[in-house]
């Protein structure tokens, strides 16, 4: 008998988590789509991307600068070994641009928007805001959803070139004035380790990134129940899985990226 | 039977919905998991006439509003808003019709980030129109609702009273052809309701719009059906005693069924126990 309950919840739960996935699909799908239909809101696109982008600058330009020089001080420590320290540049931004500087963006990011998102839209939805915006003949989908989606995916892009600059930069630092390396020699490194499938690969991701958080924080906001402990919980659900997905979709966009641009 | 029987309701009676006919319930039913919420509810709105809707709390009398202009699907049954047939429309489809409907939301529902003006001005600002018209129409609005000096507030600190005058004036800027009014009285003091009830009634008397009001007050129902708007006054005036307003009805939902659709005489005359004890 327990084992027959035993199953059967797993059997609600795997129901209940493919409906979840199921209706995901058609959210994000449903916010692609009003790219191709009017009305279109330009004006709350460029709100968002302010809020999005520009509010962001700070939190990305510190990780991005801090990570650089936390890989530069690591590495120039292990290469110091082999006395490979002239390398200490290629390291770093081979590092950054590939992996570090949009996965960590998109974390950064997502921890402040995301759930900025869920908290917003989730209080629109328990305050009746959000029907009351249909009853006035207008889509939320098209309103709130779309011009998010737009505005981070822009943004997250654009953001992790920062994020690249300011690790490389970083590094430079940390390179010149603690490991006592040549700045000229660090960048000349840095820059010729960098090839076109590493600027495809690093800003490929960014752009997936951004998709994946604005949706996660706008489904958890328009889905949210539970008044406004619901709000709550959606928010800290919008970044733990928005957090998880980006790591997740990162390991498969490198590897995609490996089978599209094998290593020479 | 005579016509007070009439008003009684079998389950099954179904009306002809007209295609001039701004809203009309066919069979509708609802369930909440295993609660059945609305059974079989049918009713047709005729044009240029309010509807109150009576009932206990939790009987689904705000369900039966979002049903009317399709936030919400009933499980089977069909709903004919302006002649048109909703329950099956997809979203997109039901936006122009929604823009035909006012809702007078319980909360009132403004959105707290935004300006009264803004508030007021939604539907405008969505369709481009220029600011000075935008403007004119809000302040025009919002002296409907004898509001004006709250045009640049922002939601939070307007009294609640205020706040459903502000949802009023967002409801009837672009004149709509239907308002859905939910409990636009719940939760205020006896003077704030007297000026919320006037409006509705200024509203019904003066653009003749059709309109569905739910409310829990009795005192409120009857002060619609026994008053008129005077437009010279300003103000509501007293119907000769023992008339009613012809083009206002009662609703009544009990149990998951519409048990009372009729005039106030009806409704009054009603020998229903459950009527009864409602009016007493």
């Amino acid at each position: 008998m327990p084992s027959v309950l035993f199953t059967e919840n797993i059997d609600k739960a795997v129901r209940r988590w493919l409906m979840t996935v199921q209706d995901y699909a058609i959210f994000c799908a449903a916010s692609l789509a009003n790219l191709f239909r009017t009305p279109r809101y330009w004006a709350d696109t460029l709100i968002q991307a302010d809020l999005i982008g520009v509010g962001s600058i700070p939190i990305v330009v510190l990780t991005g600068f801090f990570t650089g020089g936390v890989l530069a001080l690591q590495s120039a420590a292990s290469l110091a070994q082999f006395g490979a320290q002239t390398y200490t540049g290629r390291f770093v931004s081979l590092s950054m641009f590939r992996e570090l500087a949009p996965v960590l963006t998109g974390l950064m990011v997502s921890g402040r928007n995301a759930s900025g998102m869920a908290s917003e839209l989730g209080s629109m939805v328990v305050t009746e805001q959000m029907d009351a915006m249909r009853a006035l003949g207008t889509d939320p989908m098209k309103k709130l959803v779309t011009p998010r989606v737009i505005a981070t995916v822009m943004a997250l892009f654009l953001l992790t070139i920062i994020a690249d600059t300011l690790g490389t930069i970083g590094g430079s630092v940390v390179a010149v004035f603690i490991s006592h390396l040549n700045g000229a020699q660090y960048f000349s490194s840095a820059y010729q380790a960098l090839a076109y499938t590493d600027i495809v690969q690093g800003l490929t991701k960014p752009v997936v990134f951004g998709f994946i958080l604005a949706t996660v924080g706008c489904y958890k906001g328009m889905r949210t129940t539970g008044g406004t402990q619901g709000v709550g919980r959606a928010t800290t659900q919008a970044v733990v899985i928005a957090s998880v997905l980006i790591i997740f979709s990162d390991f498969l966009i490198s590897r995609v990226m490996l089978w599209i641009f094998p290593p020479l | 039977m005579n016509g007070l029987a009439e008003t009684i309701l079998e389950p099954q009676a179904q009306p002809n919905c007209e295609p001039e006919s701004p809203l009309c319930f066919r069979n509708v039913c609802l369930r909440f998991g295993p609660r059945v919420l609305l059974d079989r509810i049918s009713f047709s709105l005729g044009k240029g006439e309010t509807r109150i809707l009576l009932g206990l709390a939790g009987m689904g009398k705000s369900v039966l509003l979002k049903l009317a202009n399709g936030l919400m699907k009933p499980d089977s049954g069909e709903i004919f808003l302006f002649g048109q047939e909703i329950t099956s429309m997809r979203e997109q489809e039901l936006l122009p019709l929604r823009r035909r409907t006012g809702m007078v939301f319980q909360e009132s529902a403004l959105f707290d980030s935004l300006t009264v003006r803004d508030n007021v001005a939604w539907q405008l600002m969505e369709r481009k129109m220029t600011e000075a018209v935008i403007d004119r129409r809000v302040h025009q609005a919002l002296t409907f609702v004898d509001l004006d000096q709250a045009f640049a507030q922002y939601p939070p600190s307007l009294s609640g009273g205020m706040r459903r005058r502000v949802s009023i004036a967002r409801a009837i800027i672009d004149k709509p052809d239907l308002i859905l009014y939910d409990s636009p009285t719940g939760g205020l003091d006896p003077v704030t309701s007297h000026t919320i009830n006037e409006l509705v009634v200024k509203e019904r008397d003066v653009y003749k719009t059709a309109s569905i009001l739910v409310t829990h007050r009795l005192q409120d129902a009857f002060t619609m059906v026994t008053h008129r708007f005077d437009p010279e006054a300003n103000a509501l005036v007293p119907l000769p005693h023992g008339t009613f307003d012809p083009n206002t009805r009662f609703m009544v939902l009990h149990e998951s069924h519409l048990l009372f659709d009729g005039t106030t005489e009806d409704l009054l005359r009603s020998q229903d126990p459950f009527l009864q004890e409602l009016l007493a």
